[in-house]
């Protein structure tokens, strides 16, 4: 016991003489350091402050924080990345539905023709290509949000909320927006 | 019987060669604190690069920037939070974070690395690649200094729930207030948070709305008083939530759960509160 101890207390001062473990920093190199630590040993001088006078440092420094990085940083994952899309295709599909209603009311003002006839006689003149890819950009926002939603609905019943239950929803919500795109695409 | 008497020795030698470990230890020291290296044991250096976002408030024109160190990775321990300790310790002493318990209770130590919120003391150090481990203070926060983010409005926002116990009489036995098993078993998995605000700085609605929306660790602790069968006051902390900002700004990301470093779920307790919120 004591010679355990005796050993430790001098790994620990062997330590603290060579420094074994020091290895230099890169940026912004060794001189910026030292000008740190100038720095920071002249303001060590201290000097009392009233507690109003420390309010008012506070709040002088709280305006000037900057909010850490968020979006840019954080790791994509299913799950905000489902979530994100959840929204957009949302927006998407209702956003589409507003400026085709809109359209429609203003097209006798206008002298535009999106009646389905006419829609329906314009789309079967494109290529197929165009066909399905137009089929396929209407199909994946809505089939995601569909199946998505489905999920959501789940979810509001306390199911599958665990981390195994989440994980596997989304990525069978992936599978059935694939396999139900393709699908509404090629019909 | 055999086997555990086989472990029982297997652990005997195991604490006899830990208390032979500091012998060699301090000879190795010994041996490195002199000019000539040493031959046995020396193994070629495991360098790792720790990228680390640094904001000094003494000098606020200066943007935040990223500050590369290199650390042997052999000379260090297994965890992020070891790695910072020796940076601050032994190459730059203005690094700050926040650290206490190195063993995830104090939840002091939450930070963002390498893109998911953690706690430093339980994240080990990725040795599977050579990429360099980046470290932010936690998303969208006030940053006090370095990797120290200001919770003044998250410890608020916990204060504004009420987390105790509150009853309208005392217990009738006049001593304490009693609970079956089964009602105490409706805590696990509440009790156990930390509140070291991982999930809620994790979670994209609370990065747009943490002035109103109280974010997933609050609302944990919430449940966890809505759940208490001793608790009396169920309705007043259910009427709290009936707003549109405070509970209902949860669209279930579930990233809340997904990051909680002592495995707890958010996520679930939150859309407990909101069935509660619509079915009582």
């Amino acid at each position: 016991m004591f010679s355990s101890s005796t050993f430790r207390a001098a790994s620990r001062l062997s330590m603290r003489q060579a420094n074994p473990f020091l290895i230099k920093s890169t940026s912004p190199g060794a001189s910026a350091l030292s000008v740190l630590q100038t720095r920071s040993a002249a303001t060590n001088t201290s000097e009392n402050v009233t507690q109003d006078q420390a309010y008012s440092i506070l709040v002088a420094q709280r305006k000037l924080r900057p909010v850490s990085p968020h979006l840019s940083i954080y790791q994509p994952q299913l799950t905000w990345y489902g979530s994100a899309a959840n929204r957009v295709t949302g927006a998407a599909i209702s956003g589409g539905v507003y400026v085709f209603a809109l359209a429609y009311l203003a097209s006798p003002a206008l002298g535009l023709h999106v009646e389905s006839a006419s829609i329906a006689a314009a789309f079967g003149a494109l290529p197929v290509a165009a066909k399905v890819g137009i089929k396929g950009m209407l199909a994946l926002p809505f089939t995601y949000h569909s199946w998505n939603g489905i999920r959501h609905l789940v979810w509001d019943t306390g199911n599958a909320l665990d981390m195994r239950g989440v994980y596997a929803s989304g990525y069978a919500v992936l599978g059935l927006t694939t396999l139900s795109t393709a699908y509404l695409a090629f019909l | 019987m055999s086997a555990s008497l086989l472990s029982r020795t297997a652990l005997r030698s195991a604490t006899t060669a830990s208390l032979f470990r500091p012998t060699a230890r301090a000879l190795a020291s010994v041996a490195t604190s002199q000019s000539a290296p040493p031959v046995a044991g020396k193994q070629a250096p495991n360098i790792k690069k720790f990228e680390i976002y640094r904001w000094n408030p003494d000098t606020p024109d200066k943007k935040p920037f990223m500050q590369t160190y290199e650390l042997d990775l052999n000379q260090t321990g297994p965890m992020v939070l070891d790695a910072l300790i020796r940076v601050k310790n032994e190459i730059d002493p203005t690094l700050t974070f926040r650290r206490s318990c190195r063993e995830g209770i104090c939840g002091s130590c939450a930070m963002n690395i390498q893109g998911s919120n953690t706690l430093a003391c339980l994240c080990r150090i990725d040795t599977s690649s050579t990429a360099p481990v980046k470290i932010y203070p936690l998303p969208h926060t006030y940053v006090v200094k370095d990797l120290v983010p200001d919770m003044t409005q998250f410890y608020k926002q916990y204060k504004s729930i009420k987390p105790y116990l509150q009853r309208k009489n005392p217990p009738t036995s006049g001593r304490e207030n009693l609970q079956s098993i089964a009602e105490r078993k409706k805590l696990d998995g509440l009790y156990e948070c930390i509140l070291c605000a991982c999930c809620s700085t994790s979670c994209p609605s609370y990065w747009w709305n943490s002035s109103d929306y109280l974010g997933p660790a609050v609302l944990l602790q919430s449940y966890r008083w809505l759940a208490d069968s001793r608790d009396e006051f169920g309705p007043q902390r259910r009427m709290a939530l009936e707003n549109e900002m405070s509970l209902y700004r949860c669209h279930t990301i579930m990233n809340c759960s997904r990051t909680c470093p002592k495995g707890l779920n958010p996520g679930l307790a939150i859309a407990r509160i909101k069935k509660e919120m619509a079915l009582a």
